[in-house]
């Protein structure tokens, strides 16, 4: 599985939550907290479900819930998809 | 005596004009919004027929993040609140928010987005449902994604009373207004087109099978067969007499001047529906007597019985034949909670422009039903009073009363409502 990039991650916020409020996210963006982009906590658990599904990493509700910017969740699928492979 | 509670705007969706001004419009002409359904092929169904809201794109109207996580039901009701309070020009920052509450009322929930997720639930697996079908679905959510999209934070509450609720909701937002909530955004929007929701639909027996868009929901008609559903709705903005005074509202289109429901006795009873008395309570609630009603907004479900039950409540509390009756609806289906605050709606242009709508289609009406129903073309008369009557499946009536405002009121003018776009 290849990594997950920024811009696979705002697709699949688009897909799951709709677009962000502001300024999309872009790789120069994604150490910016999820609130900024209007990003709630039900629209990252729909988030986490959808990563599953596509990237068959599981990200549990709560650990999701500690996920504040873009790049840690990137961080985290990845590690996840490195150890995997 | 309590302060006056005023209606001061009216945000509308029917399937015969998205937008009060064009669904007046279209009534007024006796334009229908029944069509055959197209949201799917209703072609192996038994029943074909429904009020559509066409060429509604929820997507340029409402944020991009509120569409993943809203029934079509409920981008209906946003689209609705917005442009009700665009309509009461009310000022951000005017009232405070905890001053500012949401009372609605839905009868079907989300069906459409509810059904969407169950196929993913039996194709793909628990974990493929969105988490947002957790609040999409509910009763409730009209009212919470209201007030949430419009920070009103005060006192705010959900009803469901099938086609009644939407009177039941005006009527508790003006209990809401007297406990001294001086701003309350209330009404009803349903839509249940999906296939899911048309057999639910199906499921009551009440729907015209008829295939003829002109004939297939004729109300207190000698032919009546049914009703056809109808979405849509209507959202209005009430506040105190002396909030509107004080913000210089542009425009009032009247006072809820009563309300009263009453639940119907078990079948086979011997006590009467409560229809008859719910009307004569919301008038002496308003401190009216039966004389001084200009027009009923009749509930008018198309199932002959009930039409007829209908019929014996109006001429029983009015007399034969002593007041006209109609019912618009005939052109846009049964709304459910969308119905009654869509009729208050017309009740209240009825008053503004001194006509009454007809009920369009309905050609011959039993003459043992001694009503005087409005048919063919508008009745040109001053209007003051208007009592507007719903029933609910399983026993639920609700009658509402307007008012013209005392005192000279603000013409409002007769241009397209604007549609305001707010994302």
């Amino acid at each position: 599985m290849s990594r997950m990039t920024v811009d696979d991650l705002r697709r699949v916020l688009v897909e799951c939550a709709g677009e962000a409020d502001g300024e999309a996210l872009t790789a120069d963006r994604q150490d910016r907290d999820f609130e900024e982009f209007g990003y709630d906590s039900l629209a990252l658990m729909e988030t986490a479900a959808r990563i599953e599904a596509e990237y068959g990493v599981r990200v549990p509700e709560e650990r999701m819930a500690e996920l504040r910017t873009p790049r840690e969740v990137l961080d985290l699928v990845n590690d996840a998809l490195v150890r995997t492979s | 005596m309590s302060e006056g509670v005023y209606v001061t705007g009216i945000g509308l969706l029917a399937p015969n004009g998205a937008g009060l001004e064009q669904h007046w419009a279209a009534t007024l002409a006796g334009r229908s919004g029944i069509a055959t359904l197209s949201r799917f092929d209703v072609s192996r169904y038994p029943v074909r027929l429904a009020g559509q809201v066409d060429d509604f794109d929820a997507a340029r109207h409402l944020p991009s993040r509120l569409l993943p996580q809203t029934d079509i039901s409920t981008q209906l009701a946003l689209v609705a609140a917005d442009w009700a309070l665009a309509d009461a020009q009310i000022d951000e920052g005017f009232f405070a928010d905890y001053d500012t509450g949401v009372v609605t009322s839905n009868a079907t929930g989300g069906f459409e987005f509810t059904h969407r997720e169950f196929r993913k639930l039996w194709t793909r697996g628990a974990a493929a449902v969105s988490v947002y079908e957790s609040f999409a679905w509910f009763y409730a959510v009209n009212t919470g994604q209201i007030s949430i999209r419009n920070r009103f934070r005060g006192p705010s509450s959900a009803l469901v009373a099938e086609q009644a609720g939407g009177l039941d909701a005006i009527g508790h937002a003006r209990r809401t207004i007297r406990r001294g909530t001086p701003m309350v955004v209330t009404g009803g929007v349903d839509s249940a087109l999906d296939p899911w929701g048309w057999v639910a639909q199906i499921a009551s027996g009440r729907l015209s099978t008829a295939t003829d868009a002109h004939r297939a929901y004729r109300p207190f008609d000698v032919d009546a067969c049914g009703y056809v559903p109808g979405e849509g709705g209507a959202i209005l903005v009430l506040e105190t007499a002396s909030a509107a005074a004080a913000r210089g509202a542009r425009q009032v289109y009247g006072e809820i001047a009563g309300y009263a429901t009453t639940f119907d006795p078990p079948p086979g009873s011997p006590r009467p529906p409560g229809l008859r008395r719910a009307a004569e309570s919301a008038l002496a609630d308003a401190g009216l007597t039966p004389d001084q009603v200009d027009v009923v907004f009749a509930d008018a479900s198309g199932v002959p019985e009930l039409d007829r039950a209908e019929a014996a409540a109006i001429s029983g509390l009015f007399g034969p034949f002593a007041v006209p009756v109609t019912a618009p609806k005939a052109l846009t289906g049964r709304m459910y909670s969308g119905g009654g605050p869509v009729d208050v709606a017309d009740a209240l242009l009825s008053i503004r422009d001194g006509v009454i709508p007809p009920t369009p289609g309905t050609a011959e009406v039993p003459e043992d039903y001694r009503i005087d129903l409005v048919r063919g073309v508008p009745r040109h008369r001053e209007v003051t009073t208007a009592l507007v009557l719903a029933r609910g499946r399983w026993g639920f009536n609700s009658a509402v009363v307007v008012r013209a405002v005392p005192g000279p009121r603000t013409p409002a003018p007769r241009r397209p409502q604007q549609q305001q776009e707010r994302t």
